[in-house]
């Protein structure tokens, strides 16, 4: 599986999704730059990395979901390439309009990092395959601007369609109906705000993320 | 010419730091106080020539995100 790692100016969990990736599919991701048009020919995924692109400025993820490497990585998930966004990925993804709502500031005003118990929702994306739906996993979170926000209509939506990849299992940050991850309409886009790549190793403490790849391995390659 | 962008969160969106703020100011202890938003002004300085549609196209593409925030724009006369 040939993948790619978005860096923008502020990404700080690059290199901890390029590991992750690189463990589990054997091969090493190429890192791609935001000023850049183009991503590598025949890319099977795209991750979209954690981090403070920008420094925020504007809104978390407003800047990086209009540097020049969007263009290329919309018209990939046009395409059906699966693209995965993580914290600071799933702001830049909402932001670039590939999923809708918005992440605002945390309710309780805290930036929250920690463990998070999450609930499975959706077990038939690319990248849930591997769990069961209803299943409970552990990941963390870090997060400051992690208040999934959208109108009623978009969350029945979301819920309706079987667009709620996970759930928080309890309270997290004030997110419209517990909702941390969600799919785009055609499930080739994943943007959640807990660290799958923080947690595929035993030396992480647990390892309930690494089947998020082992499952995209599955399905893509 | 003097642009002002007024962005502000949309009715019915929580808004966490106008209610730290409104926390903090009945911490101070003033009273009265019914409700408040935080929100953010951005002040461009543009050519003569850019027309109100263009400064509601950077507003809608970039400034504001409009599944949240509503934007005012408020021009200054040419002098």
């Amino acid at each position: 599986m040939k993948s790619a790692v978005i860096v923008f100016p502020g990404s700080n969990c690059d290199r901890d999704m390029a590991v992750a990736l690189e463990q589990v599919t054997g091969g090493a991701p190429d890192m791609v730059w935001h000023r850049e048009t183009e991503l590598p020919e025949g890319v099977d995924l795209i991750a979209i990395p954690g981090g403070f692109s920008y420094g925020d400025y504007l809104r978390s993820g407003a800047m990086a979901a209009r540097s020049p490497i969007m263009r290329a990585v919309t018209e990939a998930a046009e395409r059906g390439v699966p693209v995965l966004g993580v914290c600071n990925g799933f702001q830049i993804l909402t932001e670039a309009g590939l999923l809708p709502g918005a992440l605002m500031r945390n309710a309780g005003l805290h930036f929250v990092c920690r463990d998070v118990a999450l609930k499975v929702e959706n077990d038939r994306s690319a990248f849930t395959s591997s769990y069961r739906a209803g299943e409970e996993i552990v990941i963390p979170v870090a997060h400051h601007d992690g208040n999934y926000q959208a109108d009623g209509e978009t969350l029945d939506r979301l819920e309706g369609e079987g667009r709620v990849a996970f759930r928080y299992a309890g309270e997290c940050n004030g997110s419209a109906r517990d909702i941390a991850g969600i799919l785009n309409e055609r499930g080739n886009v994943l943007g959640m705000m807990p660290h799958p790549e923080r947690a595929v190793e035993e030396a992480h403490g647990r390892s309930d993320g690494r089947r998020l790849f082992e499952g995209l391995l599955e399905t893509v390659a | 010419m003097k642009t002002r962008v007024y962005v502000t969160l949309k009715n019915g969106v929580l808004d966490p730091q106008g209610k730290a703020i409104h926390h903090a100011l009945e911490g101070l202890g003033f009273s009265g106080i019914n409700d408040v938003r935080a929100g953010k002004l951005i002040e461009l300085d543009l050519e003569e020539n850019i027309g109100d549609e263009q400064v509601e196209a950077m507003c809608r593409k970039l400034l504001a995100n409009t599944v949240i925030e509503n934007f005012r724009i408020e021009r200054e006369a040419a002098a």
